[in-house]
């Protein structure tokens, strides 16, 4: 008893003593000495890329989960697709799934290298480290990370972050949402006060609540009335999790689910319930088909197309790419027509136009209030130097500049009027 | 009692232990074992995804052994996973089920990340490695231990206590993400990537040589002690059966929470190994699973540090051999895992064959 008693007396010193340990953020971030703006590490930091013959070209991929989820499928379809398009063999375009974001990210990307691979890409957010890690040991092989912020202040030429305005796709499928509700409050289902939305999201990252506070406009730009409980799940994929997530959303009251997590859970329990769900990432109709009204999704085959390009015919590959809905970088699946409300195609066909006109914004400030007050200000933590200090002004000219001043998503108000927590 | 002995009736076939089998057949049994599983293996290979089968399998032996990186992933991989193994086999003999690896890792793994956050700038890397390692073993032995005092004095179930210890270390580490990287993605990413702070330093050019080093180190020790030492003769004991180790003057309580010390402090040194040696970084999956694949390389090792190189390595190889084949092939992952399921189903059920004897109703008791 009286060693246990020391072991436990000598780590509480230990704790204590760690705890006491300085913590100076300031040097923990290690603030670059001059952060550069997108476009000047475009200019300054983005290597060239040599000509690769087609038949020597090979391209990896490292995803965190396989085709069992959602949003690493949409990845791997994206790339079979470009892989089909443009004639490349199986061994020219090597795919490794289950990829935790740890250690193993590092040695897989190192494997693709030693396969011969120019390009490695990765699809999730805690790939990151691992990236920069290997970018830096292989200065001839070209790391695009999708969804990462690091690309503008690391300064590793050859190391990339993409990402694309998934919010005008949200604010699109919010559309249908909005059609949807307000086709149930015509035929007297609910009172317009009942319009409730539940939304399954995996962590309170500004991705999330990005994608959800677009997703919520779409709807209420349709359906005024409209509100919405939020549920995160804590995991990005867990099938029982955001099937029981989904369920308390529907037992609670709300009427139309939506999520940002990518298992088959939420569209599941819907269908099991009756309840339309409006998806991410993939159509989920097979899982739903009386109840999946539409998904918005990022269409990665252009980004791979882009950079499989660049590699072929030599070039710069972009170090924070942002793709956009006029180059069908973001898309909306399929509508499936069963389940959707009457019109819903023409609704979204008009707001789409508007989108790209201009005439509609999805972060308009005047669609929004937070705290009951329009939105005027608002510094978001764009440069990622490590230390979560929110350092640019977001607000302008009279809109949320969304991935305007870098791909990743940086929306990070929780929340606006109308969204709360379950 | 004639007629007692007509209603006694012997089922036809009865299960009897046997403990005469010759080691060289005993190893026969086991490579037919192994051969059997790759020949239905091969069968559900053709059917289901029309691969010749002979390519599948050399690809899963690339997978290990295609490049020097992979030979070292494999030694890495194979270290770790030996590591919590000998962590758990002291307390698995002693009859303590202990399904706490898990959460004994984590919690090292989460001390060592600790002292890399707040410490990384203050203090040189030698001695914040030398305070990460000291707070990981003792993280992993009062995670540990706290379920074997409970078991020792109180009774208590300990597959339970240690199984919901899991639980809790999961849920500090997520807060403690949370806690230091308040953008609420929950990904720590590496940390002192600029500095190195903490990291274990490569030798011979090979990051991971310290970490094989350490486990090497770690199995001969655990086989000197449990083979040649009194308190591994206490657990042999203990494990046979308590009261015999009473009789004989063992203090039970005393071995059960020492061992669940020694246990939980190879776990915290297994936490310490993954977050300083390995990853850099914690996370909710960091021991990944290898607190209860564990289990299974002790018991298939028979609780010999030594065997539990072979099976340790046995296991990483079916993994790594699997995510060759998803890659390669493209075939989903999933085919590799009902492969591994058939070598390893026909590996424990071989042992069964070389454990027990199986006896047939003789004809001349049935002829009474």
């Amino acid at each position: 008893m009286k060693k246990i008693l020391c072991a436990i007396l000598a780590i509480v010193m230990v704790l204590a003593f760690t705890a006491c340990g300085s913590k100076d953020t300031s040097s923990k971030s290690e603030k670059a000495a001059k952060v550069l703006t997108i476009d000047e590490v475009e200019k300054t930091v983005a290597a060239k890329m040599e000509k690769v013959e087609k038949d020597d070209f090979k391209i990896g991929l490292i995803c965190l989960h396989d085709e069992n989820s959602t949003y690493d499928n949409n990845f791997i379809q994206a790339l079979k697709e470009v892989q089909k398009e443009l004639g490349l063999k199986d061994e020219q375009v090597l795919i490794k799934t289950n990829i935790n974001e740890d250690d193993a990210c590092y040695n897989a990307a190192a494997e693709l290298v030693d396969k011969g691979c120019n390009i490695v890409c990765a699809d999730s957010f805690g790939h990151e480290s691992y990236m920069i890690q290997a970018a830096k040991e292989f200065p001839d092989v070209q790391f695009c990370h999708a969804t990462g912020t690091r690309a503008q202040t690391e300064l590793v030429s050859n190391y990339h972050n993409a990402f694309a305005s998934i919010y005008e796709g949200r604010y699109l499928a919010g559309v249908a949402a909005g059609m949807k509700l307000n086709e149930m409050i015509d035929a007297g289902k609910i009172t317009a006060d009942k319009a409730v939305i539940g939304y399954v999201g995996a962590f309170d990252y500004a991705e999330v609540v990005s994608g959800m506070t677009s997703f919520y406009l779409g709807a209420k730009a349709i359906c005024p009335s409209a509100t919405m409980k939020v549920v995160y799940t804590s995991s990005w994929f867990d099938i029982a999790k955001e099937k029981e997530s989904a369920l308390k959303l529907i037992n609670s009251g709300c009427v139309l689910i939506s999520q940002h997590a990518d298992s088959e859970g939420a569209p599941k329990a819907c269908e099991e319930k009756g309840v339309p769900n409006v998806a991410y990432n993939i159509s989920t109709i097979s899982m739903g088909p009386t109840t999946a009204l539409i998904s918005s999704k990022i269409d990665w085959s252009v980004y791979f197309k882009m950079i499989i390009d660049t590699a072929l015919k030599g070039g710069t590959i972009p170090t924070d790419y942002c793709g956009t809905m006029k180059e069908g970088a973001v898309k909306l699946t399929e509508l499936n027509e069963k389940a959707a409300a009457k019109g819903t195609q023409e609704k979204i066909d008009e707001i789409k136009a508007k989108l790209e006109s201009g005439e509609v914004k999805v972060f308009d400030t005047k669609t929004f209030t937070v705290d009951g007050k329009e939105l005027t200000t608002y510094t978001a933590d764009i440069v990622d130097a490590g230390d979560f200090v929110p350092d640019s002004e977001a607000v302008v000219d009279g809109q949320f500049a969304e991935s305007s001043k870098r791909s990743a998503p940086y929306f990070a108000i929780k929340y606006i009027d109308g969204i709360e927590d379950l | 009692m004639k007629t007692v002995e007509k209603h006694i009736k012997e089922p036809l076939f009865h299960i009897t232990r046997r403990t005469d089998m010759a080691p060289l057949k005993a190893w026969g049994i086991r490579f037919l074992a192994i051969v059997a599983a790759l020949i239905v293996s091969s069968l559900i290979i053709v059917t289901i995804t029309k691969y010749n089968p002979i390519e599948v399998y050399v690809k899963m032996i690339e997978g290990s052994f295609g490049s020097e990186r992979k030979f070292f992933i494999l030694l890495q991989n194979t270290a770790m996973l030996l590591c919590i193994s000998l962590a758990v086999t002291p307390a698995f003999k002693m009859k303590f089920w202990n399904l706490g690896a898990e959460g004994q890792v984590l919690v090292g793994g989460l001390a060592s990340a600790a002292c890399m956050f707040y410490a990384g700038d203050s203090l040189p890397s030698g001695v914040l490695i030398v305070i990460m390692l000291i707070t990981s073993v003792l993280s992993g032995i009062i995670w540990g231990v706290l379920p074997a005092v409970f078991k020792a004095i109180w009774r208590t179930n300990e597959s339970l206590f240690t199984l919901m210890m899991n639980y809790v270390a999961i849920q500090l580490v997520a807060f403690f993400i949370m806690l230091w990287v308040p953008n609420g993605s929950s990904v720590m990413g590496v940390i002192n990537q600029r500095t190195g702070a903490g990291w274990l330093p490569e030798i011979f050019g090979q990051k991971y040589a310290v970490n094989l080093i350490i486990v090497a180190a770690i199995t001969v020790a655990m086989f000197i002690y449990l083979h040649f030492s009194k308190q591994g003769y206490e657990i042999s004991v203990v494990g046979e059966s308590e009261n015999t180790a009473r009789y004989v003057g063992i203090n039970v309580k005393k071995v059960i929470i020492r061992t669940m010390v020694i246990s939980g402090a190879i776990c915290g040194l297994a936490g310490f190994l993954l977050v300083s040696g390995t990853n850099h970084t914690v996370s909710k999956e960091l021991a990944g699973g290898m607190g209860f694949t564990a289990i299974m390389v002790s018991w298939l090792a028979k609780f010999e540090p030594v065997m539990m190189i072979f099976t340790s390595m046995f296991i990483v190889f079916l993994q790594r051999g699997a995510g060759e084949i998803a890659m390669a092939l493209r075939l989903n992952e999933s085919v590799s895992d009902i492969l591994t399921g058939v070598i390893i189903f026909f590996i424990i059920g071989s042992e069964f064959f070389i454990n027990y004897k199986i006896n047939k109703r003789s004809k001349a008791k049935e002829a009474k």
